[in-house]
């Protein structure tokens, strides 16, 4: 977060390339656009979205957040779906080693950047550490109304009726809030977020999170960000109040029962297990000794 | 008549100008509409009607002249220099716009209970349980089954799409509605029951509405008092009877005279 001027890239780095991939005067534009976004808080700002060497959906827009506040000296940590050995965590982590030669770690702890797809990590964050988001959607009333004009003037006019519209179907349709993912906010009592496809899980960690939340589209061309220590509340109805998930098992392998938990299909005949979908918690509370149902002690 | 009614107007409009073009849309229109009333605006296709509609809502802007509503907090207030915020409150709460075509008031991916709820929410409940004791006591005011109340409007027939869009106009309590055709493209028995069920609703909540139809029959049912528009220009105002019964205007002769006695 160093980088007002442009960072040497260290000597692992592919050369020829400018640090994180960028151009200065991209980065610059970029951050301009995330100060207005921490300025406002849930407030999504437009930017010059770039073409990045990847498609659309696989991260674009968080790239080009890291590219514009990481620097030399940053710990980068890259998770997809909790994990930090899936495809898109792999493919993002090497392109910031080649193209910045930063320092990259899988522990939460260790980490001063972390990008991540679909999930907080269990470990809580600190102040200084910077979360940023990939948002594939970042506009939280866009199924109910598809003009772009009109979801801007209802930002404006606060008119968010219509939010509570789609709760109060969920609940006429299913007898409960069904919505589990991209599950609509409210930040620091102004701006309705769609705090991207992370399950509700992890929405009271947004609240007052000790650490700066950046979220990029890349294909919708929009940044928006939560302050460190800013509320974020879940919308809900007073006699239906929000509630994350809860699952009847452990993890299999940690024993954990306060994580989120993956199920994973073991064969054809039914068998499955739970796992941890943060892969970090779950190795350091194996480290640590705790053992679940099918796991070995390390 | 005026007497029946509050002494000051609900709403009041001066010297309104709209042209699209050479067409005169509205051509120095004034007319006032007293709390309680409901006010009929007459004539044939393209003579203004649903322009005249529209620029008394706040939904277009005139050229020229002043609309002027009492709100709530009382004061006269000119709907066309207010804020976009405050206009929107006050379409959400006080006043109501009952379209021609269902389909443009309705939500029709939204069941009816969220069609109705919807301005409850947007004003700011928050209780489930209520929002949907408010639906079902509404979809009953309108003679709708209580038990479709999770139905998507488009498996609705017409004239209970209409009713439904009635309902969720009228869940607020508005003071005012707009009703642009509300009988138009229902047939002649729906229709009816439309209007006896409007005229009740009028009655009951003490609404003041400006309908704007081609239909003197739907006219002569619902309002107080009509206005005759001739491109863009009102023509004969009076009491509906004594307008229908009586027109004074050579248009407004031709019109009566061409309705088909049956």
């Amino acid at each position: 977060m160093t980088a007002v001027q442009s960072e040497t890239p260290r000597a692992e780095a592919d050369s020829g390339y400018n640090f994180a991939y960028l151009d200065e005067q991209t980065k610059r534009m970029i951050r301009r656009a995330i100060l207005k976004a921490v300025a406002i808080p849930g407030y999504q700002v437009p930017f010059a979205s770039r073409e990045m060497p990847m498609p659309y959906g696989w991260g674009t827009g968080g790239v080009q957040v890291t590219a514009a506040v990481i620097g030399s000296d940053d710990v980068l940590k890259v998770i997809d779906q909790g994990s930090d050995d899936t495809t898109n965590a792999v493919s993002i982590r090497s392109f910031f080693v080649r193209t910045t030669g930063v320092e990259t770690t899988e522990k939460t702890r260790d980490a001063t950047l972390i990008q991540t797809r679909h999930r907080v990590p269990e470990t809580p964050l600190s102040e200084d550490q910077i979360l940023v988001y990939q948002v594939p959607i970042p506009e939280p009333l866009r199924f109910l109304e598809p003009r772009e004009t009109e979801t801007r003037r209802m930002h404006a006019l606060e008119d968010y009726g219509l939010m509570h519209v789609k709760l109060y179907e969920d609940i006429a349709h299913h007898g409960h809030i069904a919505t589990t993912y991209a599950y609509p906010v409210k930040v620091a009592g102004r701006y309705v977020m769609d705090p991207s496809p992370t399950p509700k899980f992890d929405n009271p960690k947004m609240n007052h999170s000790p650490a700066l939340q950046l979220f990029g589209a890349g294909r919708e061309k929009r940044i928006y960000a939560i302050p460190p220590h800013t509320e974020v509340v879940s919308l809900d109805f007073e006699d239906h109040p929000f509630e994350v998930q809860q699952w009847d098992n452990a993890c299999a392998l940690c024993g954990a029962t306060d994580s989120f938990l993956d199920e994973v299909i073991m064969d054809d005949a039914g068998k499955r297990m739970f796992v941890c979908s943060d892969s970090d918690y779950c190795e350091e509370r194996r480290a640590a000794g705790h053992v679940g149902e099918e796991g070995v002690p390390l | 008549m005026k007497t029946v009614f509050s002494e000051s107007p609900l709403l009041q409009a001066e010297g309104i100008e709209k042209r699209f073009g050479r067409v005169h849309a509205c051509n120095d229109v004034s007319l006032d509409l007293y709390p309680g009333e409901v006010l009929g605006i007459v004539g044939e296709s393209g003579s203004g009607k649903t322009t005249l509609l529209n620029i008394l809502s706040g939904r277009i802007e005139p050229e020229a002249g002043v609309v002027e509503y009492a709100v709530r907090e009382g004061g006269m207030r000119d709907v066309h220099q207010m804020g976009a915020a405050e206009r929107r409150m006050l379409m959400r709460t006080d006043w109501a716009f009952v379209h021609q075509n269902p389909r443009d008031g309705l939500r029709m991916n939204v069941s009816a209970g969220g069609n109705v709820g919807e301005r409850l929410m947007a004003v700011g409940a928050r209780h489930y349980g209520q929002i949907r004791d408010t639906a079902v006591d509404w979809l009953q005011k309108v003679e709708m089954e209580a038990g479709r109340i999770d139905d998507l409007p488009r498996t609705f027939s017409g004239g209970m799409q209409q009713r439904l869009q009635i309902a969720r106009n009228l869940v607020t309590r508005p003071r005012l509605a707009f009703m642009d055709e509300p009988t138009g493209g229902l047939d002649v028995s729906v229709q009816a029951r439309l209007l006896d069920l409007l005229r009740g609703l009028v009655g009951d909540l003490g609404l003041a509405a400006i309908v704007v139809t081609h239909d003197l029959a739907v006219a002569r049912h619902l309002s107080h008092r009509l206005a005759v528009m001739r491109r863009g220009e009102v023509v004969e105002t009076g009491l509906t009877d004594q307008v229908l019964d009586d027109p004074q205007h050579p248009y407004t002769q031709l019109l009566v005279s061409s309705i088909l006695k049956a």
